[in-house]
């Protein structure tokens, strides 16, 4: 059934295209695939936008090739155009707080769209709260609902080690795995799920579910950041923010970082904009303070080396 | 011989035509979401054309983006009811709408007996009509 299912939506989706572009002749060169899809400015987007991660980006490139090669063999017929041979591109990002598993997820939509993979390319990012229900006979449709919504695309369950709670037997949680393993094997070309949580964490979620590893072909571990790459995070936080580090700022905030990076609860990325914003805070009353100066827009977009040293870290430091 | 010279019922959108393969349901699936509508699967096994009353298949289907999981749908309800009516209706929520936008059947019996015209004698010379089910002569869940 659900090999028919796909090859219904896939030849929709190429008649659907049809009126709107003339279809391409079949390519024969990597070259002329690149040409058709976007997969560079999606890989080149990504390189520029994402600090770090190299392991991450190198799998992604290894998938859009995958996909590129298997675009080569469709037009020599090695490869029949139906689900039965699509990769299962189901992943699990595993990594500390803060390491961007998120801004992947949001992103991995779009560049499986633009890869071909996925039909609609949106995403639909639910919690536990989302897949399972209160009472008996109360999961599998909610479960079911959450899927619908998100076949031609992406589905991306945060903190996803939630789902299984063996500390209590009556947990619907299990039903929600049973009907998504289900999905994901029988609909694979609908739908990717994205799996996501702490190492730790989804190591004891895929021990116990054994069936939910065997399925997800992608296991990512998101590395944290160095602190230079803290530092490039910082800067375009807060450029994206309209600010500029002031003079000495720069060399503050990487004191600041070298710091924080040894406390506990360090969320890096998450770390580095919950002080970016504590800086603004601090800005905006230093600027508060002198209610007869005349600001201008230096003033307003300059974040000085008081506005970081003023943490209660440095008040700690020896 | 007068109600149902085809052997099949017509209602809804493309009745008249030969029965939509799945590929063509999915075309007209995908339609309905690009103009937003929400689908929805209803069965029944009485066919009388002024019954409205056909039971929900699951919930109104909102916020989809592909017809994938409505197709998931309409083939669980196949494999529950393989011999009843099954329709698929778009329901637009624009406001001032508000109601169903298309409706079409996607399954149905393998044969359908169709209706008889029932004549009653009333008052004087009055005669009055009633267009009655075969089908509906056998209890529910054995009518097909």
């Amino acid at each position: 059934m659900a090999t028919s299912l796909y090859n219904i939506a896939g030849s929709v989706a190429a008649s659907a295209a049809g009126p709107e572009a003339p279809v391409p002749p079949m390519p024969r060169t990597i070259a002329e695939v690149l040409a058709q899809s976007q997969v560079e400015a999606v890989m080149d987007e990504l390189e520029r936008d994402l600090v770090g991660l190299a392991p991450v980006k190198q799998r992604i490139r290894d998938i859009a090739a995958l996909l590129v090669i298997d675009k080569l063999r469709l037009g020599l017929g090695l490869q029949s155009g139906s689900g039965q041979d699509k990769p299962s591109l189901h992943m699990s990002f595993t990594g500390n707080p803060g390491t961007g598993k998120t801004t992947v997820a949001m992103r991995m939509a779009q560049i499986l769209h633009r890869l071909g993979y996925v039909r609609k390319g949106h995403l639909v990012a639910v919690t536990r709260d989302d897949l399972v229900g209160q009472y008996i006979g109360h999961t599998a449709p909610k479960t079911k609902e959450v899927l619908k919504k998100a076949m031609g695309g992406v589905l991306f369950i945060d903190e996803a080690y939630y789902l299984y709670r063996p500390e209590n037997e009556r947990d619907y949680g299990q039903e929600a795995i049973e009907i998504l393993l289900q999905v994901m094997e029988n609909q694979r070309d609908d739908l990717v799920v994205i799996l996501a949580g702490y190492k730790d964490r989804m190591d004891t979620f895929f021990k116990s579910n054994p069936g939910m590893s065997s399925r997800i072909a992608h296991h990512l571990d998101f590395p944290d950041y160095a602190e230079g790459e803290l530092m490039q995070i910082a800067e375009r936080m807060i450029a994206a923010m309209n600010y500029r580090f002031g003079d000495g700022t720069r060399d503050a905030f990487a004191e600041y970082l070298r710091l924080r990076v040894r406390q506990p609860h360090f969320a890096n990325a998450r770390s580095v904009r919950n002080a970016l914003d504590r800086m603004r805070l601090r800005q905006a009353s230093r600027l508060f303070a002198e209610p007869d100066r005349v600001l201008v827009a230096d003033d307003l977009t300059t974040l000085t080396p008081a506005d970081i040293l003023a943490s209660r870290l440095f008040a700690a430091a020896p | 011989m007068m109600t149902n010279p085809t052997g099949r019922i017509t209602q809804g959108q493309f009745s008249f035509l030969p029965e939509l393969t799945d590929d063509e349901i999915t075309a007209q699936v995908e339609y309905g979401l690009k103009k937003g509508y929400a689908w929805s699967v209803e069965y029944t096994d009485d066919p009388h054309p002024r019954n409205t009353f056909w039971e929900m298949f699951g919930m109104p289907m909102f916020d989809l983006q592909d017809p994938a999981g409505v197709m998931m749908e309409l083939q669980a309800c196949r494999k529950t009811f393989p011999s009843h009516y099954i329709r698929l209706m778009a329901f637009d929520n624009t406001r001032g709408i508000e109601s169903i936008a298309m409706s079409f059947i996607v399954n149905r019996p393998a044969s359908e007996p169709g209706f008889s015209l029932v004549r009653q004698e009333s008052n004087g010379r009055t005669m009055r009509y009633t267009v009655h089910s075969y089908a509906t002569d056998a209890p529910e869940a054995r009518r097909y």
